[in-house]
């Protein structure tokens, strides 16, 4: 415990001011619903329905496809109109399922579809939290049990819960703190003895004195659980800076956090292992915080998952004249929109409407080297010099100077003087050395 | 629900308030009180040669430089700083002719901004040095009338300039070949001989300290350089009086300082990283104390910078960061 901090790194305006003060609400049930089978990192769900069929809230509309995915749930009860290919929060067209919602349906579970979790083996929490379709809700949607059964050849000492919520604008898993700290608990006592742990450690960052306080409040006695506070810094969040952070640890370059013992978890994810376990009910709505200068009325808002943003934002009251820029996620990873019938899946933690003034200008200038994206950059990179060569193309020179320790965090471009688009640059180049890896391994093949 | 247009950018979707303009013209404002030092000491002259070569540099970006690019101020800041090189006496069209040079092959012809591989403004005085030895190392004595022209600034040019003006050698020459120690606190405050913006240290360290406190400058090079003459300087001066002068002597005359604060400090031209900022400014500072104590000329701050842009590169590849993860990696192995 001898660090609290990681080096570099940026601070943008928090604005999480807009909704950190506002309790979470629940949504009503939109007229329709889209699932699209692809919510996380893995396969994508195999779909299980057919146009026609009527679907109860909690009904499987994809099943899991293997280890590495997790089933999709029908979030309300409702008849599949359309199996179709819709937008998908990525920017690309996903397989969905679309759900017209059944009006004046009662929508309350069936006998519990999860079991209790008392008495449960440790292959049964991990099946059990598969087939509940749960997964991190810090935005990557990494399926959850995977990281509950890790391999056998490390041992974890450590279970490290992400309360950082470092995105700018982002309040959802400090109200998740705040309203549900019991539920932060209870899930991180399922986590710990699936684990096998001993020892967890809730990274809050510094600026969420309430949820500090409200952890601390509800703490079981009979666990070794710590409520550290930690630096407000751009990207404290980040899986490897958050483990710096806390235990001193840096994880090697191109491992998992395993090889140092620790597994992360986020505090969203924590709360819907929670959930799930509670009430019986598979993953269906997620909390999401609708938020920024360019809309009417910000909220913390418990979604169905599947609801189109032009639903949510309509909830919200709509955007206000000078809107400019939908994003889903936070303003420093987050995806912009291009259609607003992209629903909010399970990944999804905010929605931010930007007013025009807080865009990005159009104008580039060329690089001066002031070397600012290098005292930023978290994991020490090079970014004008990984810019640099990204536009000359030599992708190849690029891996041997780091690329695939970027995390795309955006630090570089957010304080580039220049405006030059770094993490933009530095994903395409990933993308374009992946191909050309692939084709040459083509080659070698045939 | 309006329907707005929406715009898509790739992420970070926001950015922090700064700005390369931004920088450059903060930098042009911080130039102001310097300028403003040496017409107190050289009256108008010193505006009129630092307008010269600022109108030969905004002039030839216009034309050689990329679409728009004076908006971006660099240039300007060349212009500002080669006059500021300059003796105040030195005619005006030998003053733009180096802000043309400068600009046009210190710069232009690299690809604009953030492309050139050496600092442009030196570039333009190295151009003088060589093309116009005389007038570059003719130093009015500072002092009198306000309006008095320090030379024969309205040369026509190629023509030969009449002198009759009261000149004085700068205080390292007055040491290199007279053997003559300026008071420090005169080298401090400015009331010596010497280009434009190369005599009031304290006016040009305050600029420096702003731009520092404003992000826009890396502290880095500067203090290596000064430490480094000052402790090179010393040394030598211990083994040697009466060949070289003491440390505080040679940080405060000459071009050390308008060289350290604002031309080593040149991003595009000095090495990215910190590390490589430190060894940068270590090197000039020693080739400053050795070209001054062993050369033959006098002053050593132009050469100086000038060798170590060309070692920039080498630098940068020498002095990259170490990568998060990967010490540990190698202990491991």
């Amino acid at each position: 415990m001898a660090f609290f901090g990681f080096a570099h790194g940026v601070h943008p305006p928090e604005e999480k001011e807009l909704t950190s003060a506002l309790p979470i609400r629940r949504m009503p049930y939109p007229d329709e619903l889209v699932l699209p089978l692809r919510q996380h990192a893995g396969k994508e769900a195999k779909l299980c329905v057919k146009v026609g069929d009527h679907v109860e809230r909690g009904d499987p509309v994809g099943l899991a496809d293997g280890y590495m995915s997790v089933p999709i749930h029908a979030s309300a009860a409702g008849t599949v109109t359309a199996i179709d290919w819709w937008p998908h929060p990525d920017g690309t067209m996903a397989q969905s399922v679309h759900i017209k919602v059944e009006k004046y349906a009662l929508q309350v579970p069936r006998p519990r579809l999860v079991p209790r979790w008392e008495g449960l083996t440790v292959e049964q929490v991990v099946k059990a939290v598969q087939d509940a379709g749960v997964v991190g809700l810090g935005g990557a949607a990494f399926p959850t049990h995977i990281k509950l059964a890790p391999p056998k050849d490390y041992t974890v000492h450590t279970l490290i819960v992400n309360g950082a919520e470092c995105e700018p604008y982002l309040t959802s898993d400090h109200r998740t703190m705040v309203e549900y700290p019991e539920r932060v608990h209870f899930g991180l006592r399922v986590m710990m003895q699936t684990l096998g742990v001993s020892k967890a450690v809730i990274g809050v960052e510094r600026n969420k004195p309430d949820a500090i306080a409200a952890l601390e409040r509800t703490k079981p006695a009979d666990l070794d659980v710590t409520i550290l506070p930690l630096t407000v810094k751009y990207p404290q969040g980040a899986e490897k800076m958050l483990i710096k952070s806390v235990t001193g640890l840096e994880v090697p370059s191109g491992k998992l956090p395993v090889t140092v013992g620790v597994v992360v978890q986020n505090v969203g994810s924590l709360a819907a292992v929670a959930e799930v376990f509670d009430t019986g009910l598979p993953l269906l709505e997620r909390i999401v915080t609708v938020t920024g200068h360019g809309l009417r009325r910000p909220a913390n808002l418990i979604v169905p998952v599947g609801t189109k943003l032009r639903d949510l934002l309509a909830h919200c009251d709509g955007v206000t004249p000078d809107a400019a820029e939908v994003i889903i996620g936070g303003p420093m990873m987050g995806l912009a929109q291009s259609n607003l019938d992209a629903p909010v899946i399970k990944g999804t933690t905010g929605v931010v409407v930007l007013a025009a003034h807080e865009t990005r200008g159009e104008i580039v200038y060329p690089c001066i080297h002031c070397g600012r994206c290098l005292d930023a950059c978290p994991v020490f990179l090079n970014p004008s010099w990984l810019g640099d060569l990204a536009r000359v193309k030599r992708y190849a020179d690029m891996a041997d100077y780091h690329l695939a320790d970027c995390m795309l965090c955006g630090s570089c471009a957010y304080v580039c003087p220049s405006n030059i688009p770094l993490s933009q640059l530095f994903q395409a180049s990933k993308v374009a050395l992946r191909r050309t890896l692939q084709a040459a391994q083509q080659a070698g093949a045939a | 629900m309006n329907a707005p247009r929406l715009i898509v950018t790739a992420s970070p979707h926001v950015k922090g308030d700064d700005s390369t303009p931004r920088i450059m013209w903060t930098v042009t404002a911080s130039l102001v009180p310097v300028i403003a030092a040496s017409m107190f000491f050289f009256g108008i002259s010193s505006l009129l040669v630092v307008l010269a070569a600022t109108l030969g540099a905004l002039l030839t970006e216009r034309f050689l430089g990329r679409p728009r690019s004076l908006r971006d101020g660099s240039a300007m800041i060349t212009g500002l700083l080669l006059g500021l090189s300059l003796p105040p006496g030195i005619p005006l069209w030998m003053a733009a002719l180096g802000g043309f040079f400068g600009i046009a092959f210190g710069k232009a012809i690299w690809g604009g901004l953030g492309q050139n591989g050496f600092n442009p403004a030196l570039i333009g005085r190295a151009f003088l040095q060589t093309a116009f030895p005389v007038a570059i190392t003719t130093w009015p004595t500072p002092g009198g009338d306000f309006f008095a022209l320090k030379g024969d600034l309205f040369a026509f040019p190629f023509m030969s300039p009449s002198a009759d003006v009261v000149t004085s050698a700068t205080p390292l020459g007055l040491f290199k070949f007279e053997q003559q120690l300026t008071p420090i606190v005169d080298l401090v405050l400015g009331t010596t001989g010497g280009s434009v913006g190369e005599t009031s240290a304290i006016v040009i360290l305050l600029c420096g300290a702003f731009l520092a406190w404003k992000g826009y400058l890396n502290w880095r090079s500067p203090v290596s350089i000064i430490l480094t003459v000052l402790v090179l300087g010393q040394l030598l001066h211990f083994i040697n009086p009466a060949r070289a002068a003491g440390g505080l002597f040679h940080v405060f005359s000459g071009g050390l300082m308008l060289g350290a604060v604002y031309m080593a400090t040149d991003m595009v031209t000095v090495p990215t990283t910190n590390n490589g900022r430190w060894l940068f400014g270590v090197c000039v500072g020693a080739i400053v104390v050795i070209i001054r104590v062993y050369g033959g000329l006098p002053e050593g701050v132009m050469y100086a910078i000038l060798i170590m842009n060309a070692f920039t590169p080498l630098i940068n590849r020498a002095t990259q960061p170490t990568v998060f993860g990967t010490v540990k990696l190698k202990e491991a192995k």
